[in-house]
């Protein structure tokens, strides 16, 4: 459903990625690993068009990402940024209702706004959140708001950019079981970057391991484990010796 | 310094100032196209109204009466030395209407309004709510920019013509009060000085000085770096850009409308 060939970016002398393939298959969940600044939100924002890559054609559903209506193929997408990027300025069911209340999509605002409390309340929120704002909300509440908002419109593809970064192991285990249940659920295809292996084995069907603007590997997440790879086997244990170097 | 090295990095200097023109005008021209074209956002639309006209007046009064005051001050006593004291109503109002009260108003918007528009783009750009917008389906040129540059083009000039006429009130508050002027010669001699073509002036004015702190607001904000110092910069850097183009801006348009 979703493929990266040859992709390549660049900041100034910073090639971020060089080349990078990836195949995501319809209604999987992959999850790509790797290094603080190997290129993973890089990807990631790529296949939104957020960011132009320099060379290399992405596709989605066989049709390159840039290709047609930008409004219709972004209203295939959702997405759980990092820190939330809730709008500061919105009450929370504004925020998870923002597609809804505004574009091809609109809805009459009360519609909306039961939508929003019924995806507040799927995430774990209760109803009487919805009206305050984001400066409001812890960062767990926060993250699950972003999830909410990230699902309202029923996407087909919805991307997580950490979602556990910031958020104690508890608090973590909750959104990583959430966007499990959520993503199987809706039926959804998921791409989620995270340094998190508890994350990575609670989220993924298919991991990728991304570094040095390549996968270096890519399987199963049952046979991460196993996989053989210097790069993998460094990663998921954590080890300051192997080929990824410690300090970049 | 190598007179080559030297001619080298002014010649960088020179293109990246070109550049950086050139973005801006880019920009510019981008917003008003947005501007004009749907879907349109009411509300973002009615808040930057509300922001930017409304929430300014209490600053725009201050210094327009306290700028009227000290200028019948000054004309009173600077006419004292040839004898043309009189001249207080007539050289308030046009000082008001032609000049002071534009640029004054115009600056007072850019540090009020252009700053905080940068800093809040900016602050949304480093916390990743412009890419959210985007993959929301939303343009930020059409949420963020058109409404906040349409709502400074149409409350700025209302703001000028507030800030002439209190300033005007503020010359007349003093020579009444202080300098022993009749207030309804005052009053008949300001009205009967004004010509059509100051209020104009005035006008134009204040909508072109609006469109540019607004835009060199937004301008900024969303060509933001990353973190505090990111926003930082992108809000010092608004304001300075705003408060020079101001100024160039009512050298341009005081020429066109007085020197042909």
């Amino acid at each position: 459903m979703i493929r990266m060939e040859n992709v390549h970016k660049a900041f100034g002398d910073n090639h971020v990625l060089n080349g990078m393939n990836l195949e995501i298959a319809k209604g999987t969940s992959m999850v790509i690993i790797g290094g603080s600044g190997t290129g993973k939100s890089v990807a990631l924002k790529s296949i939104l068009g957020l960011i132009q890559p320099d060379s290399g054609e992405i596709y989605v559903d066989g049709k390159p990402s840039g290709s047609g209506d930008r409004d219709k193929f972004l209203a295939r997408f959702g997405m759980l940024f990092q820190g939330g990027a809730l709008f500061d300025s919105l009450p929370v069911w504004q925020n998870v209702a923002f597609r809804l209340l505004r574009g091809a999509l609109k809805r009459p605002v009360e519609e909306a706004r039961g939508i929003a409390i019924e995806k507040l309340r799927r995430v774990g929120l209760r109803a009487n959140v919805a009206d305050l704002f984001p400066s409001e909300l812890s960062g767990g509440m926060q993250k699950r708001v972003g999830l909410a908002r990230a699902i309202a419109a029923e996407p087909e593809i919805i991307f997580f950019d950490e979602p556990t970064t910031g958020l104690d192991p508890i608090m973590s285990g909750v959104i990583n079981d959430l966007i499990r249940e959520i993503v199987v659920e809706m039926g959804a295809t998921a791409m989620t970057i995270t340094h998190d292996m508890t994350s990575v084995r609670a989220i993924a069907d298919n991991v990728a391991m991304l570094h040095g603007g390549v996968i270096q590997w890519t399987g199963p997440v049952a046979e991460m484990d196993h996989s053989g790879d210097p790069y993998v086997e460094q990663f998921i244990h954590g080890r300051a010796e192997g080929p990824i170097e410690a300090v970049r | 310094m190598n007179p080559l090295a030297l001619l080298a990095r002014l010649g960088r200097t020179a293109l990246a100032s070109l550049a950086a023109v050139g973005r801006a005008a880019l920009f510019a021209l981008s917003a008003f196209s947005h501007m004009v074209r749907p879907p349109y956002y009411p509300r973002e639309f009615l808040q930057a109204l509300l922001n930017v006209g409304w929430l300014s007046l209490p600053v725009v009064g201050l210094t327009a009466i306290f700028t009227g005051g000290a200028l019948a001050l000054q004309i009173y006593a600077g006419g004292a030395r040839f004898n043309a004291e009189a001249v207080v109503p007539q050289i308030v109002a046009i000082g008001m209407v032609r000049e002071l009260g534009p640029v004054l108003v115009g600056l007072m918007i850019a540090a009020r309004v252009t700053s905080s528009i940068a800093a809040e783009i900016a602050t949304m750009k480093v916390t990743e709510q412009i890419d959210a917008l985007v993959t929301l389906s939303t343009h930020p040129m059409k949420y963020l920019v058109a409404p906040r540059v349409l709502a400074a083009l149409i409350t700025v000039p209302v703001l000028v013509g507030t800030g002439d006429i209190i300033g005007i009130m503020g010359g007349y508050t003093v020579a009444v009060q202080n300098l022993g002027f009749n207030a309804a010669a005052y009053l008949k001699n300001t009205v009967d000085f004004l010509e059509p073509l100051d209020i104009i002036s005035s006008l134009v004015k204040g909508a072109a000085f609006g469109t540019i702190a607004a835009m060199m607001g937004c301008y900024y904000g969303m060509q933001s770096g990353r973190g505090a110092q990111g926003v930082g910069r992108a809000t010092k850097g608004s304001v300075e850009s705003a408060a020079v183009l101001i100024l160039a801006a009512n050298f341009v348009l005081t020429g066109v409308f007085f020197s042909l």
